[in-house]
């Protein structure tokens, strides 16, 4: 249990210090798991995730309004305050409007060397956004050998691609194994191990996970919690899902960006990697900023509540979220439909208190 | 008449009272559309309409029905509605007001007409798509989505060339859905009247150049109804051909938007539909005109990029390289520029919580404009339509205090 210690007393910002002091290597600091990863990787840079952590703002204020999502203004506010000093320089996919514009204001004042934008399409069932997708990624590929001239080659968009498939696959097996009732790990461990997974060495962090998988895996549990999936974006609160679990529930399942949609989806490795690595995120499992058709994100989550034999639903959004808000009322009717009850969580900066918390969380865990 | 005390009545802008009747029969048209065998597409204020046009559809803006809903102050209520249906009330309020008139027939013209199809660019935001998405399965229709990528620092070449894919598929998805082959040389003629409507458009603005300003960014809000849903049409160029003329005479006369025009501003952003009578005499009870805005000029900025011989081509750029749709350095150089055009001596924003575009921004627009033009500007916290997000009181504060400066600076 070493390993899920580790990840737990991770500190993102020392850590990635660390290992660009130690390797030399060039860091970039990412916004959304829509960030291709896997070319920045096989540049040979370290890729990790900001997850907007800070207690209070106080320099972002005079650049964002108030009604931005803490994400956004607390990623900024740790760029204004210095503590990304380390950092050479930070990639922004195109997702929600916040951190399209999010991206002008951090290029503008976060004094950074490197600045990319990843403008991928918005609408991912067409032939021509499969190819705009694949035509980004090149472009961005080559905006990644001129900044840092370097070459990045088949061979190490391949070594990518497997590395990266490695991990997403590790990770399932590791949600699946807490969905069957056969993991010792915690809610709260299942959140680090995620975040780190998005920060470690990757090349280390295969390893790791390969080697923590027998040490969590139990003969299957009689677990009588109930069976809780969570719904929405960035989930950066560990506590919640100890709240959860003192509430007499268990979380076995999410559609989050620090959870499954992070791992879900493969890479081809019999074409192209580039290709492929394009057609992952045209086809990887949406967030709502994007579409695939009407009824995409209702199918996939509604999949996932039968598959993993899921008992209620927890809308886990940040608040001013405008893409996972508008979903809200259609998802829930669509739960409405098969029964599941569900509640909607709205997270600012800081929780409220631990008492209002598990108020509201035993009063919905008991109706199911 | 300039200087002297202007008798309220001749004040008034002739042509108002042709542009309600105008828009009263594309109402009437677009809510008889199915009686006369017409199809009816929604679309986003910025999409591509010329299209919609020349295929003899009726496009109808979502958008503009939320300016009614809110000038006609019906927000506030639609908006509590649509929070029963479960949506936040931080979400774009047009969206939300929309949404929730739609199941009742709510609003001042008791709902827009039933579509055939919807046809949603993400241009001007993310909260379109969502917004169409959330009606495409209301009315069950389908939709049309022309992807425009945001334009960071420039609009690409792997851009144009996916924007270019579209313009084919949405020409095949309106051949699909209306029965029948586009007509190429229909098209010709839409693009020429369209681009003409918005050269028309831009002059009317530009008449504001002169000092007094015949018309405010107030009128500006109300006139510009037309070159959003009439934009492609011969009536669209009719009315500003006469609404040019009116101008131009009210020039010729000293006919001023306020009766002592000593002070011009600029404003930023949508407007407060629910009180733009509110903040126009405020701002004339200081002697300041709001002579030219960044939101009416929306629609006819792109008229470098539009080309009369390849309309259709030109559409690329002239729909992606939009205003919202570029980076905060390129808005604020746009901003810089009708600061000088229009020669103001002060910017008026708009901080709206439901366009998240459109504000996200402001604060560095604003600095940009102090550092290199140096005039005093004033951040409105407002909302376009919910009116529980407007403070009077604090705003008049904040009003009097922003024409302080901007008095003791010309002293």
């Amino acid at each position: 249990m070493d390993i899920i210690k580790s990840f737990e007393n991770l500190n993102p910002y020392e850590y990635v210090a660390s290992i660009k002091k130690a390797t030399g290597k060039s860091v970039l600091a990412y916004m959304c798991s829509y960030t291709p990863e896997e070319v920045i990787y096989a540049a040979g840079i370290h890729p990790f995730r900001i997850f907007g952590m800070v207690d209070a703002i106080a320099k972002a204020d005079a650049y964002l309004q108030v009604y931005s999502c803490s994400l956004v203004r607390g990623a900024l506010e740790d760029a204004l305050s210095g503590k990304l000093s380390f950092v050479d320089g930070a990639v922004f996919p195109h997702t929600c409007d916040s951190i399209q514009r999010l991206s002008d204001v951090w290029r503008l004042n976060a004094g950074m060397k490197h600045h990319f934008d990843v403008v991928w399409a918005v609408k991912l069932n067409t032939d021509s956004a499969k190819k705009y997708m694949y035509d980004v990624l090149a472009k961005f590929v080559k905006e990644l050998q001129d900044a840092f001239g370097i070459t990045i080659t088949n061979e190490k968009l391949e070594k990518a691609v497997s590395t990266y498939n490695e991990i997403r696959s590790l990770l399932k097996t590791i949600w699946q194994l807490k969905s069957d009732n056969k993991s010792t790990l915690n809610g709260s461990q299942m959140n680090a191990l995620i975040k780190a997974a998005m920060v470690w060495d990757r090349d280390e962090l295969a390893g790791m996970l390969k080697n923590l998988i027998p040490s969590i895996e139990l003969s299957p549990k009689n677990e009588k919690a109930k069976r809780i999936m969570l719904i929405g974006g960035i989930c950066n609160h560990p506590d919640i899902y100890t709240y959860i679990e003192d509430s007499g529930g268990v979380v076995v399942w999410d559609d989050l960006c620090t959870g499954s949609r992070y791992f879900e989806g493969q890479i081809a490795t019999d074409s192209n990697p580039l290709q492929a690595i394009a057609n992952r995120y045209y086809e990887r499992n949406i967030c709502p900023a994007k579409h695939r058709d009407l009824n995409t994100r209702v199918e996939t989550i509604t999949s996932m509540i039968r598959e993993h034999n899921v008992q209620g639903a927890i809308f886990l959004y940040l608040k001013f979220c405008d893409p996972h808000s508008f979903d809200y009322p259609y998802i829930k009717e669509a739960l409405d439909t098969m029964g599941i009850p569900s509640t909607l969580l709205e997270l600012e900066l800081q929780l409220p208190s631990e008492g209002q918390m598990k108020t509201r969380l035993e009063a919905f865990i008991d109706m199911i | 008449m300039s200087g002297e005390m202007q008798d309220k009545k001749d004040n008034r802008i002739k042509s108002v009272k042709r542009m309600k009747e105008i828009m009263t029969n594309y109402y009437i048209d677009a809510k008889t559309a199915a009686q006369n065998n017409k199809k009816v597409g929604w679309i986003t204020s910025g999409g591509p309409v010329e299209p919609l046009l020349v295929m003899d559809v009726i496009p109808v803006y979502p958008e503009n029905h939320g300016a009614m809903i809110g000038a006609s102050k019906m927000g506030v209520q639609l908006c509590e509605k649509s929070e029963e249906m479960g949506y936040c009330r931080d979400l774009c309020s047009y969206a939300r007001s929309d949404i929730a008139a739609a199941p009742i027939n709510g609003g001042p013209i008791g709902g827009l007409p039933r579509p055939d199809f919807l046809i949603c660019c993400n241009n001007i935001c993310g909260t379109v798509l969502k917004w169409y998405e959330v009606q495409a399965r209301y009315f069950n229709v389908p939709l049309f989505i022309f992807d425009t990528p945001f334009c960071h620092k420039e609009i690409t070449q792997e851009a144009k060339d996916y924007v270019g894919a579209q313009i084919v598929e949405y020409i095949t998805f309106l051949e699909e859905h209306c029965g029948k082959k586009f007509d190429y040389d229909k098209a010709k003629e839409v693009g020429k009247l369209s681009i003409q409507g918005q050269r028309l458009w831009q002059a009317v603005l530009d008449t504001t150049m002169h000092k007094p300003a015949p018309m405010s960014a107030f009128d500006a809000f109300f006139h510009l109804a037309l070159i959003v849903t009439l934009r492609g049409t011969q009536i669209a160029v009719d009315y500003y051909t006469e609404l040019l003329q009116e101008m131009k005479e009210r020039n010729a006369h000293g006919i001023s938007a306020i009766p002592n025009e000593k002070y011009r501003l600029l404003w930023d952003n949508l407007p407060v539909w629910y009180k733009t009578k509110w903040l126009s005499e405020t701002f004339a009870s200081h002697d300041a005109c709001l002579v030219a805005d960044t939101y009416t000029t929306a629609w006819c900025r792109q008229l470098d990029y539009l080309d009369e011989n390849d309309f259709l081509k030109s559409m690329i750029e002239g729909y992606t390289a939009i205003y919202l749709n570029i980076g905060v350095d390129q808005m604020a150089d746009a901003v810089i520029g009708m600061v000088d055009k229009y020669d103001v001596d002060g910017l008026v924003m708009h901080s709206n919580r439901s366009c998240k575009p459109y504000s996200l921004g402001q604060y560095d627009i604003q600095r940009i404009v102090q550092k290199k033009r140096n005039i005093p500007s004033l951040i409105i916290e407002a909302d376009m339509l919910d009116e529980r997000n407007f403070s009077e009181s604090q705003i008049l504060t904040r009003i009097e205090a922003f024409m302080e400066i901007i008095k003791n600076k010309r002293k």
